[in-house]
């Protein structure tokens, strides 16, 4: 199938029914590889069984930023090739961004507050993320404000742009400034400073955790299209009526 | 397993973690049946999209 295909609603869709069990199947499968490592996982030699809260929060909190991506890209769909499900994709996403954004958030709270001994503190990182909460919901709001989808798509693609800017901001918030949080340990120049018996069910977590986003992200496009299709026939409904 | 002093904490993490999954399947699952419904009821009442109206007909041919 050529991707040009995918613009036609009605094939996405086919593809979706027929994607989604395998792709739902591949995230329980690797949702208990994961876990079953974060069990086995040793303890940090610093932070003690703290460390746990990591398979959850560092996943999230990627995700947050990969979701902000993936809306950006969608974005650009829809105001250079008004791509027909491109605003479908960015409405979709931004709700299950929210979510891990909040995730992200709630779990280091609750792993600052033993470490650091606060949940919560202004600094560069947690503050941008804090932001990019915000931003995901000003976003929801907006799509929810409008009636057309058409304009409230257009209107959602110029801010999901605009908010791409912070992207870089919180990812290098702790090498720019001096945070309480610690700086980048798995991406980074010079490999990752996670021990390899961390390291695997955290990258197991990490792909369980974009599977769940990819198998909710493709079914809520899927009922949007489906929403739409249920909107333009009552439109058509009144106008006959 | 003994997660020590701080095992609220991370057992805590693990429910919210749990909980904000769980909303988001139902959630999405949840839109799934009532879009369905809402296609099925305006189909039933002969509403239908244009295509779907010039769809020819499936005539079976005499033996």
């Amino acid at each position: 199938m050529a991707l040009i295909d995918l613009a036609n609603p009605t094939r996405f869709v086919a593809l979706v029914e027929r994607a989604l069990p395998w792709l739902v199947a591949a995230t329980f499968i690797a949702f208990a590889f994961g876990l079953y490592g974060a069990y086995w996982a040793p303890d940090d030699y610093q932070q003690g069984a703290t460390v746990k809260i990591m398979f959850i929060h560092v996943p999230n909190a990627w995700l947050s930023m990969f979701v902000w991506g993936v809306m950006s890209a969608a974005a650009l769909g829809t105001l250079v090739w008004r791509h027909p499900l491109a605003d479908v994709a960015a409405k979709c996403a931004a709700p299950l961004g929210a979510a891990f954004t909040f995730l992200a958030l709630v779990t280091g709270s609750l792993w600052g507050r033993p470490m650091w001994g606060t949940y919560w503190v202004w600094d560069a990182r947690l503050t941008s993320v804090l932001v990019l909460f915000i931003m995901y919901l000003v976003l929801i709001a907006l799509w929810r404000t409008v009636d057309d989808p058409s304009r409230a798509g257009r209107a959602a693609a110029v801010l999901t742009l605009v908010g791409a800017v912070n992207l870089p901001i919180i990812k290098f918030s702790v090498d720019w400034w001096n945070t309480l949080h610690q700086p980048a340990s798995v991406f980074r120049m010079g490999g990752s400073t996670v021990d390899r018996s961390m390291l695997i069910p955290l990258a197991v977590m990490a792909v369980a955790f974009s599977l769940l986003f990819i198998s909710l992200h493709l079914a809520a496009m899927r009922n949007e299209i489906m929403r739409r299709r249920v909107r333009v026939l009552m439109l058509t409904q009144a106008e006959r009526a | 397993m003994d997660l020590g002093p701080h095992a609220g904490f991370i057992i805590g993490a693990y429910v919210v973690a749990t909980a904000v999954v769980m909303a988001l399947v139902i959630w999405v699952a949840a839109d799934h049946v009532v879009q369905k419904r809402a296609l099925a009821d305006l189909e039933r009442r002969g509403i239908t999209r244009r295509s779907a109206e010039h769809r020819p007909l499936q005539v079976k041919e005499p033996a």
